[in-house]
């Protein structure tokens, strides 16, 4: 199937029209991701590290995506941009205005990153280029996507410096990235990112490297932009407090799958998965009585080969039963949020069989390191 | 009253820059200016800023990895910088540091016995030959100290999981049963649910072995969790200090003040809460 596409190619003015003609027909996501599996190869043969992750974001909407290092939010982003490592293998369907991108050829992949999409990195340091000016780096996709003269190109880059708020753009335009700061540097990616004015922003952990009165500062700048402009944001983040925050829908992540999706203050609200529970739980929050502890996680984050077949968060929960180990729980509706009739991934779902099983969070398996599973087990409620 | 473990006094450091012209002196950076605060056995003090603010410059200043431009560090009573090498490098054991990357501040090439019994040299200067099963013996207690077991006494970093890493490091600073740890970020590289073990194991062992921190991080939260004291830092001075529960719910300083209003609703939220 794979090959056959590639074969094939599709060009990029076929997508563009294929757009314009799907709007037509139906009202189409800007962007809708079904069942999306990926395969990767490790060194313990091949791993699935997302399984069947599925969700639709509309254009001028923010969508959250949660969840610790190594339960797939990065992949999920690399995977929307074409940009998976190596002999990875993916399944499913991620759709662009109805364009399938999972079989796109190389080439146009090419024509869509950097000007339908977009993306905002972690490290502004390693996703800038050290030997180029910042004014060049902001200037190449004009020049690529959109054929400018290097005057143009260049103009556009300065009118875009200033959109980020960057102080002295014209100066800065010159400027090499190492003698820019940390928030300075990150506001030239988000302007590279911005300069075709792409109609899905990504911003993985964009502000994970900066200080807590920068990130505000960035998330306010990426928060106006997209209103202006009405892109669709897909905000990766571990930080609980961001998220509440910035985006309207929140997707928990874990072990690779949404184990909790819907919309933010729902899912703030109900905590629905034993999973988001133990998240929230484990935050240290600002008027803590000083000494007390912290609940936490029994075990940890399994790796991508040890992956139980049924819920991946089994071993680690304080609620888990036979039934969870069996097969992937399906998702079930939480609240009010979630009632029938409403299409799938509009309410608010948990991936979880034993939701109203009540639980203590006190109760919650304690810090010291166990051997996963056996700790977990033995806390099942009778 | 028991003197102050750690006293610092009037403590700044200044930068040279790379000279920008032959005809002007080099530029510096005034990284500390005049900080000064004083820390008793058993009590934790937390610095809080942005970065460039100074705090690992402090950081460093403290564990005489530096020497200051002016002001001095007195641990137990002793100036650091009057101490001849040999005598600091006895004293040290007393002082450890953990910082904030487990994934760069382990050896990759060593195995966590290594890792973790190197600092006993420290105590061998002092007179003592450990042999190689009493540092085993030692490696091991710091271990279990941290949740480890003697499986992963022939580790290497490698196979551990990023709190794994800051577990171990932890251990590598506990091994000379040090008093004060100064632990620079301890928790900012490492997940939520990690960064409360890692947490909840560094009161455990300050209980248990009447640790003193000096505990810095950019996260308010956890220093209002984890120290008694704390002190705002702004351009390398002391803007503000006192304990967290009145500086985070009434601050003076219009820095401290902007660095709890970044905060994100959530965490305002939580503030509100606790002052009702």
């Amino acid at each position: 199937m794979f090959r056959l596409c590639c074969r094939h190619g599709v060009s990029g003015d076929a997508i563009a029209s294929a757009a314009r003609g799907n709007r037509y027909r139906r009202r189409v996501s800007l962007l809708e991701v079904t069942d999306l599996r990926v395969t990767l190869n490790t060194a313990r043969g091949p791993a699935e590290a997302l399984r069947g992750v599925s969700f639709a974001l509309e254009r001028g909407q923010t969508l959250g995506l949660i969840g610790e290092s190594g339960c797939g939010k990065s992949l999920t982003a690399l995977a929307l941009m074409g940009l998976l490592p190596n002999g990875a293998q993916v399944a499913g369907s991620i759709r662009l205005d109805g364009i399938e991108l999972t079989t796109l050829a190389e080439r146009d992949w090419c024509r869509l990153r950097g000007r339908r999409l977009a993306m905002v990195f972690q490290e502004p340091m390693t996703a800038l280029n050290p030997l180029h000016t910042v004014g060049r780096q902001i200037a190449e996709p004009l020049r690529l996507h959109k054929s400018m003269s290097r005057s143009q190109a260049r103009a556009e880059a300065l009118r875009l410096l200033e959109r980020v708020q960057m102080p002295q753009a014209a100066t800065r335009l010159d400027a090499y990235p190492h003698q820019l700061s940390g928030g300075q540097r990150q506001r030239v990616v988000i302007a590279i990112a911005l300069a075709c004015g792409p109609d899905l922003l990504i911003a993985d952990e964009p502000t994970t490297a900066l200080d807590v009165t920068l990130q505000r500062e960035v998330l306010d700048l990426i928060a106006g932009l997209v209103c202006e402009d009405g892109m669709g944001l897909l905000l990766i983040s571990h930080d609980l407090g961001v998220m509440a925050d910035r985006v309207a829908r929140l997707l928990v992540m874990y072990g690779g799958t949404v184990v909790e999706s819907g919309p933010t203050s729902e899912v703030f609200k109900h905590l629905a998965h034993p999973y988001t529970q133990g998240l929230f739980a484990a935050r240290p929050r600002l008027g803590l009585p000083r000494h007390s502890r912290l609940a936490t996680l029994a075990g940890r984050v399994p790796a991508l080969a040890d992956l139980p077949t049924g819920c991946p968060f089994a071993d680690r929960c304080p609620r888990v039963a036979d039934v969870c180990r069996a097969a992937p729980p399906p998702p079930v509706a939480v609240g009010a949020g979630g009632g029938p009739g409403l299409r799938p991934g509009l309410g608010h779902e948990a991936r979880c069989v034993r939701l109203n099983w009540p639980v203590d969070h006190d109760g919650l398996p304690n810090a010291s390191p166990s051997p996963a599973g056996t700790h977990a087990a033995s806390r099942a409620p009778p | 009253m028991n003197p102050a473990l750690l006293v610092v006094e009037q403590l700044s450091k200044r930068y040279r820059l790379p000279r920008q012209s032959l005809l002007r002196p080099a530029p510096q950076v005034q990284a500390l200016d005049g900080v000064s605060f004083t820390l008793q056995a058993g009590k934790s003090l937390g610095v809080v800023g942005e970065s460039g603010s100074g705090k690992s410059t402090l950081a460093r200043l403290v564990m005489a990895l530096e020497a200051p431009s002016a002001g001095q560090v007195r641990f137990a009573g002793e100036d650091l910088q009057a101490l001849a090498p040999a005598a600091l490098r006895q004293t040290r054991a007393h002082f450890q540091m953990v910082f904030q990357d487990p994934y760069s501040s382990l050896d990759p090439r060593r195995t966590v016995l290594q890792t973790v019994a190197e600092p006993l040299a420290l105590l061998q200067g002092a007179g003592r030959v450990l042999s190689a099963d009493e540092r085993r013996e030692r490696a091991l207690q710091a271990l279990a100290d941290v949740g480890l077991g003697a499986a992963d006494l022939q580790k290497y970093p490698h196979e551990f999981s990023g709190g794994q890493r800051q577990r171990i490091a932890i251990a590598r600073a506990l091994i000379t049963r040090p008093r004060l740890i100064v632990a620079d970020e301890p928790v900012s590289a490492l997940d939520v649910s990690v960064q409360a073990q890692v947490l909840n194991l560094m009161q455990d062992l300050q209980e248990e072995h009447g640790l003193s921190y000096l505990f810095i991080s950019h996260d308010l939260a956890v220093v209002d969790l984890m120290c008694d004291e704390v002190i705002v830092l702004q351009h390398g001075r002391v803007v503000e200090r006192g304990a967290p529960d009145t500086l985070f719910r009434q601050p003076q300083h219009p820095y401290t003040q902007r660095l709890l209003s970044a905060l994100p609703g959530l965490a305002q939220a939580a503030l509100a809460d606790a002052a009702e």
